[in-house]
């Protein structure tokens, strides 16, 4: 019997079959560190520079942390696109769908709150933001 | 006789697919089952992301992200928890070979550096408490030490854990049930940083730049 039928553990490396053309785990993970900190510099960089539209700066950051999120995932926890993986990879789906819904439908309803709560004076009133 | 005859009345090798094979071995459901663990974790965070997101700006007069975060510290922390995490890579690759000193070593590297981590926070922390930006000051630090001492709360956790787990490899060798916790311990530790990776980004960097 072979393995191959079963879905791979998050964080274990793909099967032996694949192993044979695959690079060596070692260089796996060095590739993902110096992928990350080139990232992670990148970021640091673009948060203190003047070179760049002060406006962009926060989507730039986003898509950088992003990436390396990314990056993780795939170097280090060794998520693939292969099918012994799909379960790891639809559990991780749903859980991105819930972290977006809850971080955008929070900031999004707040905001929406904030607007309707203008003083007749036009000063936002702010109630939720006192404390 | 053709030759593609004679490949095909030869009986292929057919894989049993996963409901005929039976159940799938423990190590594989231990660690699924820990994976979901760990993205309800990260939905855990996602929450508190989202309430430092909201209640950012509200400094109710109080210091701001820009007056209180050193740049500095929160680079050295990083550095130190991305390496932490590629020696902890390191630590699996050992245990898989079933080495005993390379295991210590890379344990021992993870060890330091998160310790290191932690060290830097609490610093951080006191520093920030001693100049009167304590939680209680206003909504943005209540958010601030609510999601950044719960990741720095998990890294304590995941220290004791690794102890934990070099005593039972000095105990037990490199059997099945360590390798399952061991597995578990590194998925983990990864997960950690990736939620520092959206934490460093969401309350240093954007809090900080103009």
């Amino acid at each position: 019997m072979t393995e191959a039928r079963y879905d791979r553990a998050p964080g274990d490396r793909p099967s032996r079959e694949m192993q044979a053309s695959a690079p060596s785990p070692l260089f796996v993970y060095t590739t993902g560190l110096f992928l990350a900190l080139l990232l992670t510099a990148t970021s640091f960089w673009a948060a203190n520079t003047s070179l760049l539209w002060p406006g962009g700066v926060a989507l730039g950051l986003a898509v950088l942390a992003i990436a390396q999120m990314g990056v993780h995932l795939v170097f280090f926890l060794h998520i693939t696109t292969g099918p012994e993986s799909t379960n790891n990879v639809l559990a991780l789906a749903f859980g991105v769908l819930i972290v977006f819904v809850v971080v955008a439908g929070s900031m999004w309803i707040m905001a929406d709150m904030n607007q309707n709560m203008m003083m007749p004076s036009g000063e936002p009133m702010n109630l939720h933001m006192q404390h | 006789m053709n030759i593609s005859v004679a490949i095909d009345s030869v009986p292929q090798e057919v894989l049993p697919s996963a409901s005929e094979a039976g159940p799938a071995p423990k190590r594989i459901v231990v660690a699924y089952g820990f994976w979901i663990f760990l993205l309800s974790d990260i939905v855990m965070f996602s929450a508190l992301f989202a309430s430092y997101a909201v209640l950012g700006h509200s400094t109710a007069g109080g210091p701001t992200g820009a007056q209180l975060f050193n740049q500095v510290t929160v680079a050295i922390e990083t550095a130190c928890l991305l390496v932490s995490s590629y020696t902890c890579g390191l630590m699996s690759l050992a245990i898989n070979s079933r080495r005993y000193l390379r295991t210590y070593l890379a344990a021992l590297i993870t060890f330091a550096l998160g310790a290191a981590f932690l060290t830097l926070e609490i610093r951080e922390f006191a520093s920030m408490i001693a100049i009167g930006a304590t939680p209680e000051r206003s909504a943005f630090l209540s958010a601030f030490f609510t999601l950044v001492g719960c990741h720095g709360l998990h890294v304590t956790l995941g220290l004791i854990w690794l102890v934990v787990m070099m005593v039972q490899v000095a105990v037990m060798g490199f059997d099945a049930t360590a390798q399952r916790r061991l597995l578990c311990f590194s998925l983990f530790w990864h997960a950690l940083d990736i939620v520092w990776v959206g934490l460093f980004t969401v309350v240093y960097l954007m809090g900080v730049s103009p």
